[in-house]
C-alpha cells in the first residue's frame, strides 16, 4: 500500500498527464463533495506515518552498530524526560541534563558532530552515521570529537554540548518535523563558536536530507564548504550565507524548520 | 494596585492587570511555556470574577507594554476613538460581555463602537465568554473589503487557494491552481508561498498567476506571500502586486524579530495602493498572524499568548487590509497542544479580530506533532463557518507538500459552503457561472477534468 501519493483515477483521465508535475494530491476526484475512501484512507495512512516519526525512540544501540569497530560514541539525553514533556517545552529540549554535561570530556576540538533525535529518529536513525563519516573523510587535518548521540534533542542542545566540550564548532544532525510526503527527512544546523542562547541567525542550515531529496554526498560536499568557510570567517549564520555559491540542487537552506515562525 | 477575588471562601489576589489577563485565559500550553496562566482550574475562575468586575476604561489607563518603548502601544492609544467608545465607556468586562450579547449589540452599533475598543479590552471579554458566545457576536459582524471582488458579505464564505510547491516550480503550481479553481476556490486570493525568499522567483509566480488571471479574467486577486521588503523590491521592478503580504505580531520588538515596523507597513501600503490595480476597491493589505509569535520571538512582556495576539490586529486595522488570517495550528504544540486548543484560539482570534474590524480568516490547519488530526479540522471549519469566517484556506486533499503541515481540502470548504448555504464571493461566483463551472440549477459545481473545460489550457 502506497500511503504517500493519492490514488490516480482509472486510466485515461485527464489528471494523468498532469500529476507528475506536483507531489500535492491534486485531481483525486470526488463522492459528491467529499474525497473518495480510498484518498481519505491514503491520507491517514500517511499522517499515521508522520505521527509515527514523531513519537518513535531513537534506537541507541542501532545508531552505535553503525560505527566502525572501536569507534567511540557517547550518549547524553536534554533536560526533558519524555516526549510529551519534549513537546510541550523546547527550552528543556535545548538544555543537556545534569548527568549527561558531566560525562562529556573537554578537550581542544575543532568540531563535534551530535546526532539529534529531534522530530523525526527514523531521520538520524538512517542518515546521521553516514553523513559523519563522510564528513570525517572530507575534514583531514580537522580535529574532529567523537560522536554525540542525543535523546530528546533540540537543535540548540548542539550549543551546550560544545560548550561542555570545549568544540569550537557544532555540526547538529537532527530530525525533522515530519509531513505527510517525507517522515525520514534530516536537517544539519553549524553554528560558528556556539554558546548557551546563541541566536538561529548565527547558524547555517541544509535540510531536506533523505532518500528523496538532498544525498549524502551532495550534504557532506556543502557542509564541507560551509565549514571551511566557517573557520576562515570565523562566524556562522547570516554573513556565511550571503558569501555561498548558489547551489541549484539546495533550495531550502536558511529556514530552520524546527523554528519556523508562525508565519509560514 | 492589584486585583482580588473571593471564591469559596478564599480570597485570590492578582498583582497586575497582566497577571489577572493570563490567569483568566483558558488553559494552553504557549502560556505554561512562558510560566503565565492559572496554577489551578479554581485560581483561573477566580480570576474570570475579577477580571468581570474590571472596568473598561481601565485598559485605557493601564499600558500593558509601556507606551515609550513600543510603537504599537502608541497606536493603539494614540489612534483610540473616545467618541465611538462612549457608549461601552461605563461598563465593565462583564457588563461588555453581556452588552454585546444582547439584542441591542447588532452588527452596525458593533461597527460604530468598534474603533472605541482596543486589543487588550477585546482580548478581556473573550476570556469570559464561552466558545459560543464568540460565535454568536462574531456572526453579527460583517467587515466588507474589495479589491477586484467583495469579501466579507453576508451569507458569502471565500477562499483563498494555496497552490504551494517545494521547489516553486511554475507547472506545478499551475497544475494545483487549477485543480482548486475547479472546486470553486480562490476568491480570496490565489496566494503562493514561495519556497525562497528569492525575488527573480517572486517576480516568476506573479507573473505566471497574472496571466493567468487576466487570460480567463477572472475576479480575483494573486499574492506571492514574500517579505514586504521583497514585494516593495518587486512593485519597484514593475512586477504585478495585488496585494502585499507580511507576517505580524503585537509588539514592536516581535515586529522586529519578523524584520518590519510600522513605517515600513506604511510604505508598501502607500507604493500598492499607488499602483490602482482593484477595479472596485484599493484594500492592498493581507496579514497573517498567530497566538504564540510574540512569545517566540522573546517579546511578549509578559503577557499571555492571546492577549498579546489580539494586539497584532490593531496593526492590521491600521492599514485597512483586504485579507487577514490567523495561521492557527500551524505553530506547534508547544503553543496549542491540541485540537481543543487549537479551536478555542482560532474562535478567540476571529472573534477579537471581528470586534476590532478587522476582516478576518483562518487557515484552520495542525502540525503532525501537535495532538491533532483532520477531524479537528473539520470540527474547527463549520463552528467558524457558523461564526461567519470571513475566508477560509484551501490546499489540495489538505496536505501542503512545500510547509509540510495539514489545512483543509477544497473538497472540505465546498462541502462547507453546501452545508450552510454559503457562496464564494459574488462576483467570482458570477464568473463560475459564467466558465461552466457552476451549475446553478443543481446549486453545485460541477465535476469537470481539465480536458472539459477551457480552463484545462492553464496548463499548456
Amino acid at each position: 500500500m502506497d500511503t504517500k501519493k493519492p490514488t490516480p483515477l482509472p486510466p485515461g483521465d485527464a489528471w494523468d498527464g498532469l500529476r507528475h508535475l506536483t507531489r500535492a494530491r491534486i485531481g483525486i476526484g470526488r463522492s459528491g463533495n467529499a474525497q473518495r475512501t480510498r484518498d481519505v484512507l491514503a491520507f491517514q495512512g500517511a499522517h499515521a506515518l508522520a505521527r509515527d516519526a514523531v513519537h518513535t525512540a531513537l534506537d541507541v544501540a542501532a545508531l552505535r552498530a553503525q560505527l566502525a569497530p572501536g569507534e567511540e560514541a557517547q550518549l547524553v539525553t536534554s533536560s526533558a524526560p519524555d516526549r510529551p514533556t519534549y513537546l510541550r517545552r523546547p527550552d528543556l529540549g535545548r538544555r543537556l541534563d545534569d548527568a549527561s554535561r558531566a560525562h562529556l570530556h573537554a578537550g581542544a576540538w575543532d568540531v563535534v558532530f551530535v546526532a539529534g533525535d529531534g522530530l523525526s529518529a527514523v531521520a538520524v536513525q538512517n542518515g546521521a552515521v553516514p553523513l559523519y563519516h563522510a564528513m570525517r573523510g572530507l575534514l583531514a587535518g580537522w580535529s574532529v570529537a567523537p560522536l554525540v548521540i542525543a535523546t530528546q534533542a533540540r537543535v540548540a542542545l548542539g550549543d551546550d554540548i560544545a560548550v561542555a566540550m570545549g568544540a569550537r564548532m557544532v555540526v547538529m544532525m537532527i530530525g525533522e518535523r515530519p509531513g505527510l510526503s517525507v517522515a525520514d527527512s534530516m536537517g544539519v544546523y553549524l553554528t560558528y563558536a556556539p554558546y548557551v542562547g546563541c541566536p538561529d541567525s548565527a547558524r547555517n542550515c541544509l535540510s531536506n536530507i533523505h532518500p528523496h531529496g538532498l544525498s549524502i554526498p551532495q550534504a557532506a560536499d556543502r557542509l564541507a564548504w560551509l565549514m571551511r568557510e566557517a573557520r576562515r570567517l570565523s562566524l556562522t549564520g547570516v554573513g556565511l550565507k550571503d558569501a555561498a555559491p548558489q547551489h541549484g540542487h539546495i533550495r531550502h537552506e536558511g529556514v530552520p524548520p524546527l523554528e519556523k515562525d508562525h508565519g509560514k | 494596585m492589584g486585583f482580588h477575588a473571593s471564591f469559596c471562601g478564599e480570597t485570590y489576589s492578582f498583582p497586575d492587570l497582566a497577571t489577572l489577563l493570563a490567569v483568566a485565559s483558558p488553559a494552553r500550553s504557549g502560556d505554561v511555556l512562558a510560566g503565565l496562566g492559572a496554577t489551578s482550574d479554581v485560581q483561573r475562575i477566580a480570576a474570570r470574577h475579577a477580571l468581570a468586575d474590571v472596568p473598561l476604561a481601565t485598559f485605557l489607563n493601564t499600558a500593558l507594554v509601556p507606551y515609550e518603548e513600543d510603537e504599537v502601544t502608541r497606536l493603539i492609544i494614540d489612534s483610540h476613538d473616545r467618541a465611538a467608545f462612549a457608549p461601552v465607556s461605563h461598563m465593565t468586562v462583564g457588563d461588555f460581555r453581556d452588552w454585546l450579547l444582547s439584542h441591542a449589540a447588532d452588527g452596525p452599533t458593533l461597527a460604530a463602537v468598534a474603533p472605541g475598543i482596543t486589543p487588550e479590552m477585546a482580548a478581556a471579554v473573550s476570556k469570559i465568554m464561552r466558545n459560543q458566545d464568540l460565535m454568536a457576536v462574531a456572526a453579527r459582524i460583517r467587515v466588507i473589503t474589495r479589491f477586484r471582488n467583495t469579501i466579507g458579505l453576508s451569507g458569502c464564505l471565500a477562499s483563498r487557494l494555496q497552490p504551494n510547491h517545494p521547489t516553486d516550480d511554475l507547472k506545478g503550481i499551475a497544475a494545483s491552481t487549477l485543480d482548486g479553481l475547479l472546486y470553486g476556490m480562490g476568491d480570496a486570493v490565489i496566494g503562493i508561498n514561495p519556497a525562497t525568499d528569492n525575488v527573480e522567483t517572486g517576480m516568476a509566480l506573479l507573473d505566471m498567476l497574472d496571466h493567468a488571471r487576466r487570460r480567463f479574467d477572472i475576479p480575483t486577486q494573486t499574492c506571492v506571500l514574500t517579505h514586504v521588503t521583497n514585494t516593495i523590491e518587486m512593485m519597484n521592478r514593475g512586477g504585478a502586486v495585488d496585494l502585499v503580504f507580511q507576517s505580524i505580531a503585537g509588539t514592536q520588538k516581535a515586529n522586529e524579530g519578523f524584520g518590519i515596523n510600522l513605517s515600513i507597513l506604511k510604505e508598501a501600503h502607500d507604493a500598492a495602493r499607488g499602483l490602482h490595480r482593484g477595479t472596485i476597491g484599493n484594500n492592498v493589505m493581507y496579514f497573517e498572524t498567530g497566538q504564540g509569535a510574540a512569545l517566540s520571538a522573546g517579546a511578549h512582556h509578559g503577557l499571555d499568548q492571546q492577549t498579546v495576539e489580539t494586539r497584532a490586529y490593531a496593526v492590521a486595522r491600521a492599514f485597512d487590509p483586504l485579507l487577514v488570517n490567523t495561521v492557527v495550528g500551524f505553530i506547534g504544540p508547544e503553543y496549542l497542544y491540541d485540537g481543543k486548543q487549537i479551536t478555542r484560539a482560532a474562535l478567540e482570534d476571529h472573534f477579537c479580530a471581528k470586534l476590532l474590524g478587522v476582516p478576518m480568516g483562518c487557515d484552520a490547519c495542525y502540525t503532525n506533532h501537535a495532538e491533532a488530526d483532520q477531524d479537528d479540522m473539520d470540527n474547527l471549519m463549520v463552528l467558524l463557518g457558523v461564526a461567519g469566517i470571513s475566508f477560509l484556506i484551501g490546499v489540495p486533499g489538505a496536505d501542503d507538500i512545500m510547509l509540510n503541515y495539514q489545512s483543509l481540502s477544497f473538497h472540505d470548504i465546498m462541502t462547507l459552503r453546501h452545508m450552510l448555504r454559503l457562496d464564494p464571493a459574488p462576483e467570482f461566483a458570477a464568473w463560475l457561472e459564467r466558465m461552466g463551472l457552476y451549475d446553478a440549477k443543481t446549486g453545485r459545481m460541477r465535476e469537470l477534468s481539465p480536458g472539459q473545460t477551457r480552463l484545462g489550457q492553464l496548463i499548456a
